[in-house]
């Protein structure tokens, strides 16, 4: 049975040291060979071995991470077909960078235990497990309905859904002219077509650049820590250090300019900004005049102000709540375990309490809470650890670069005078691959959009 | 009482468009058939628009004509003018129009219908469908006479409890006044099959010497008209074609609809059947669409000795007397007669996703429908089914396995599979938009997708087959001649391009390259380099069209092989949904309901999702691994 070529991250994902990215089909080898950099080319390597390298971008050459790749070609592998696994370091951001290159390349996307079910159609799975099987599938699927519903109030369909409606009234009229050539509707100009194209394509390009959701996957939320030098912010990072789910590492090759440090937060990859600064204990609020570091706070996507329980606030602190009112801030209370000389009222006063977290970072505790705090934040709460976001938002990104390909496509073609009906092809495939975000079917809507912007008929 | 009048293979009710290509197919492949209908002089009649073809319905004809079928030669022989619309836009729209004569048209179809070997031709009302054992076995008539027959096919238009209005005025009807068949409806909701109520539209038809064309624009036929047949080489009458005329309603015309809205059983309430919205009646389109200041008319001859003109635009079930007013508001009308008034048609139909996609019934066995009482509107798309039935009741009636067209294969395809799988809550009319691989379902190639197929079940004769094996052949010989022909960078080359505003070539280019280039025509190569061998223009255009566009053309059969894998994965006839752990509700019951063929089919059905295929795929696979180790 020849199939096509599916990738998925087969680890849960934020969670452990390690993520697995399988990739399985007919090109599976074919399609990952020219991303891995490495002395062994993936098309010469042997079934069943383990091969040492990095995932490079082929675009511009960047490192995305440093990988251990296993090949193992059919049947003899999990789904019987060549499959491709890709060991990265754990955490979001270079599982996330990997996956999102792979289905660059073409390959599709996983649907929720597809592998397995690849695995009992070509044999590799006991006959008495299909019901299991089964439930895999369904349970997962479930699952996966579940985030893109969320998703489908999203910010990211919020955008997409208007551009969406640009394309279809574009791709209504196109079809109106072919199947009603005689009816008194303009007929779809060349300059009309590349207009919407361009219009579309532009905010698409947008999207992928400026999309919060996006920018946090690819990039990690640039969180400043700052406070008091007591207050305590070496040991929040310790104690962030310490809940096991640090990835604490720097992001190798990568262009990131004022990053050093980097934490996964319940399965949020946050950057810290100055880091090394936290680490010496440099009091942050003293440099705040300086510009630099007013200008990481005003870059910040995420401040924590770490406050002492245990201590009146300052003046410095009384200034920086001021200035940071309207930010994305979490005010973190430090060293509950202390006695409370901290004017709480005045800063709950001023804070909405979901922003107002407690914890002591000597004891560990209230850490949870603090999760919970950036999620709600980031993604309205909505986010949980090992959550398909964000394996669907490796697949969004992938579609959205698609998109932007297409339309270029149809640009090109309807500028070298390419007629209208081929050009739709390509307007119906950007329309198709925007539903696929919004998980929006195809089907009937395009009709009913003709027939509700033309009047038609004999 | 009732009586044996005859014995069949094939019994064919009603010969309008559908129920004429049934019956000829039948016969053709050598089943003896019977046609019967209500009054013989109403075969293939036209009871709408005078006309055949335009996007997806052209391309409909030229798939009956590649199958064997007759709507391609019969409009071909009877045309009154003959225009190829979309010339501007890419070869997989170009569409074929005709005007047909009505008369002719019908009393041409009626003469091939009767010197047709195998067919019976006899006028009586079916009433009552004679089903034994839970399987169609014959009809009996409103006169006793009982017919038996292995397969029956019902094609039965708008005659099912036709009912007819205009204003106020209601009355069970067939369209133009025919006797409707009402116990017929009776005798399908007795056997368990469920209908719906359906409505569409005519307008007035208006006396020729009193329009003044003076107000109105000439629409002409094209001056070398293609045909619908690809037998078709030349026809006499493509030298006389008549005109068409164009109109437009004015704010005169707006005003009378809104002052009578309340007259309008559209909006009263009279009218309980879903009409389609792709052909409004004009008060339809003068609510819906306010803003738009003037709607087209076309005035249409109905025929070379008829003075009746048809409205086109004008739809409407509007009382008589407003409907006259309406007519004299538009420019060129002002003093016009009318001969019939519009009115607007219900009629039940069979709701199609009972039927399998060979156009037969699930719940009886050797019944099969086609035509408008599938949910379908226009001659076209009711021919289409009507060949497919005729086929597969005659395979059936023989023993053999049905023929299903497949959505790459043909705009018939399409429409059965959207039938069957989908079913349709308003009149279904054929769109190109509908089709997938528009660019593959081409009015130019239709003989390619489907000859070899009408030759393989016997609809195609061999001398037209030989015809046919050796276009294809010239047509690849040619394309691999312009493949191994390079031109050289040579002053003639370069001369031809600079003439067309196109680059100069640098290097050796063959003939194919060039061809790709937007602007160069095969006429502009063969100038240079002729075929040896002589072809025909269509020769020449398949050439041209096959290279032109093989980038796109490519890319959808890459689609098509994709998604093929999906249309060869069968599911077998005795599966239970019921059992089949894991599947979603929703799923199972639309899966119960439709009982697709393949998972292709399935995939299709609204409100199954991939999860469900997949684990009706995990679920087959597990029946295959059981049935194969019980089989061993």
């Amino acid at each position: 049975m020849t199939e096509d070529t599916i990738a998925a991250v087969a680890t849960a994902l934020g969670e452990g040291s390690i993520a697995v990215v399988r990739v399985s089909g007919p090109e599976a080898i074919e399609r990952v060979a020219p991303l891995f950099k490495s002395r062994v080319d993936l098309r010469d390597a042997d079934t069943h071995t383990v091969n040492y390298g990095w995932i490079r971008d082929p675009r511009d050459g960047t490192i995305i991470d440093e990988v251990l790749v296993t090949v193992m070609k059919g049947p003899r592998s999990f789904t019987a077909e060549d499959v491709v696994e890709i060991s990265t370091h754990g955490g979001i951001v270079a599982v996330q960078a990997v996956l999102e290159l792979i289905l660059r390349t073409g390959v599709r996307m996983a649907e929720p235990g597809e592998f397995t079910k690849r695995a009992f159609l070509n044999g590799r799975i006991d006959l008495a497990q299909a019901e299991a099987v089964i439930d895999l599938i369904r349970s997962k699927s479930n699952r996966a309905f579940q985030v893109a519903r969320k998703q489908a109030e999203g910010a990211l369909s919020k955008k997409i859904v208007p551009l969406r409606q640009q394309l279809i009234e574009l791709l209504a009229h196109v079809e109106v002219n072919i199947d009603y050539p005689e009816h008194d509707v303009a007929e779809m100009t060349s300059s009309a077509i590349t207009g919407t194209c361009l219009d579309v394509k532009s905010t698409v390009e947008q999207l992928l650049k400026t999309a919060a959701e996006g920018k946090i996957l690819r990039e990690g939320i640039v969180t400043a820590i700052v406070g008091r030098p007591n207050a305590g912010k070496s040991s929040l990072l310790n104690a962030l250090a310490q809940e096991n789910k640090a990835i604490v590492t720097d992001i190798p090759g990568t262009t990131r300019d004022i990053v050093e440090e980097s934490v996964s937060l319940s399965g949020i990859p946050l950057r810290l900004l100055d880091t090394a600064g936290i680490r010496e204990t440099s009091d942050v609020v003293e440099r705040i005049g300086v510009e630099r570091s007013r200008g990481a706070l005003l870059d910040a996507d995420l401040i924590l102000l770490v406050l002492n329980h245990h201590e009146k606030l300052h003046e410095d602190e009384r200034k920086l709540l001021d200035e940071l009112v309207d930010r994305p801030v979490i005010i973190v209370v430090n060293k509950m375990d202390l006695e409370g000389h901290l004017e709480l009222d005045e800063i709950e006063a001023r804070f909405r309490k979901d922003r107002i977290v407690s914890i002591s970072a000597k004891e560990g505790t209230g850490i949870d809470r603090l999760e919970k705090a950036v999620s709600q934040l980031f993604f309205g709460g909505s986010i949980e650890s090992g959550d398909l976001t964000y394996v669907s938002n490796a697949r969004h990104i992938a579609l959205l670069h698609q998109t932007i390909q297409t339309l270029t496509d149809a640009i090109e073609a309807a500028n070298s005078g390419i007629p209208i009906d081929l050009i739709q092809i390509d307007l119906a495939r950007a329309w198709e691959l925007l539903g696929e975000i919004v998980g929006d079917s195809v089907g009937e809507s395009l009709l009913d959009q003709i027939f509700s912007q033309f009047c038609l008929g004999k | 009482m009732g009586y044996l009048a005859g014995e069949y293979d094939v019994i064919v009710i009603g010969a309008g468009h559908a129920g004429c290509e049934s019956a000829l197919a039948a016969a053709r492949m050598g089943c003896e058939t019977l046609l019967l209908t209500i009054n013989l002089d109403m075969i293939a009649f036209m009871p709408c628009n005078p006309s055949v073809g335009g996007p997806a319905k052209g391309h409909v004809v030229r798939e009956i004509d590649a199958l064997g079928g007759e709507m391609g030669r019969n409009i071909d022989k009877t045309f009154i003018q003959m225009r190829m619309l979309n010339t501007g836009k890419g070869p997989a729209v170009h569409a074929l129009r005709a005007q047909a004569d009505k008369f002719l048209y019908q009393h041409t179809m009626k003469e091939t219908i009767e010197k047709e070997k195998k067919l019976t031709l006899r006028q009586g009302m079916a009433e009552d469908l004679i089903v034994e054992d839970g399987v169609c076995r014959g009809v009996i008539t409103k006169t006793g006479a009982e017919y038996r027959a292995k397969t029956v096919v019902l094609t039965t238009g708008t005659y099912l409890r036709g009912k007819v209005i205009m204003g106020e005025l209601m009355y069970e009807s067939g369209p133009n006044n025919q006797q409707p068949a009402v116990k017929l409806s009776e005798s399908l909701r007795k056997l368990g099959i469920q209908l719906v109520r359906f409505k569409t539209g005519t307008p007035p038809r208006v006396h020729e010497d009193t329009i003044d064309f003076s107000k109105t624009e000439i629409q002409p036929g094209d001056e070398k008209p293609k045909y619908f047949s690809f037998e078709t080489e030349y026809m006499e009458h493509a030298n006389n074609q008549l005109p068409c005329w164009l109109t437009y309603t004015s704010e005169e015309t707006h005003r009378i609809i809104n002052d009578n809205l309340h007259r309008a059983p559209m909006f009263s309430g009279a009218i309980e059947g879903t009409g389609p919205r792709y052909c409004p009646s004009i008060e339809d389109k003068i609510v819906r669409f306010a803003d738009k200041p003037k709607h087209q008319i076309f005035l249409e001859p109905e025929g070379r000795n008829t003075k009746e003109y048809y409205v086109q635009g004008l739809s409407t079930s509007m009382p008589e007397d407003v409907q006259l007013q309406i007519l004299r508001s538009i420019p060129g009308l002002e003093k016009v007669e009318m001969m019939r008034t519009g009115y607007a048609i219900e009629y039940d139909a069979v709701v199609p996703t009972q039927l399998w996609p060979s156009l037969e019934t699930k719940l009886v066995p050797n019944l099969f429908t086609a035509g408008q009482i599938n949910g379908t509107s226009g001659y076209e798309e009711a021919a289409g089914q009507g060949i497919i039935a005729g086929i597969n009741a005659a395979r059936k009636a023989k023993g053999e396995d049905p023929v299903i067209i497949e959505r790459s294969a043909g705009y018939i395809g399409v429409m059965i599979d959207d039938l069957v799988t989908k079913g349709t809550n308003e009149p279904y009319r054929l769109l190109t938009s509908r089709a997938e691989y528009r660019l593959l379902l081409r009015h130019d190639n239709a003989d390619l997708r489907l000859t070899p197929l009408g030759h393989e079940i016997g609809l195609i004769p061999e001398a037209r087959y030989e015809k046919f094996l050796q276009k294809k052949a010239l047509v690849e010989g040619e394309i691999n001649r312009l493949k191994e022909t390079k031109f050289r960078p040579d002053e003639a080359v370069q001369a031809m391009l600079a003439g067309l505003d196109s680059a100069p070539i640098q290097n050796t280019t063959d003939g194919l390259t060039l061809l790709r280039r937007p602007e160069v025509s095969y006429a502009d190569i063969e100038r240079l380099s002729p075929s040896p061998v002589e072809l025909t223009d269509d020769m020449k255009e398949q050439v041209e069209i096959q290279t032109k566009y093989t980038g796109y053309i490519e890319k959808q059969l890459l689609q098509v092989e994709r998604l093929g894998k999906m249309e060869k994965k069968k599911i077998p006839d005795d599966i239970d949904y019921t059992i089949i752990h894991g599947l979603a509700t929703e799923a199972r019951q639309k899966l119960d309901k439709i009982r697709p063929l393949s998972i292709g089919q399935a995939s299709r059905i609204s409100g199954v999702t991939p999860a469900d295929l997949s684990i009706l795929l995990v679920h087959l696979e597990h029946y295959n691994r059981v049935t194969a180790a019980r089989g061993s």
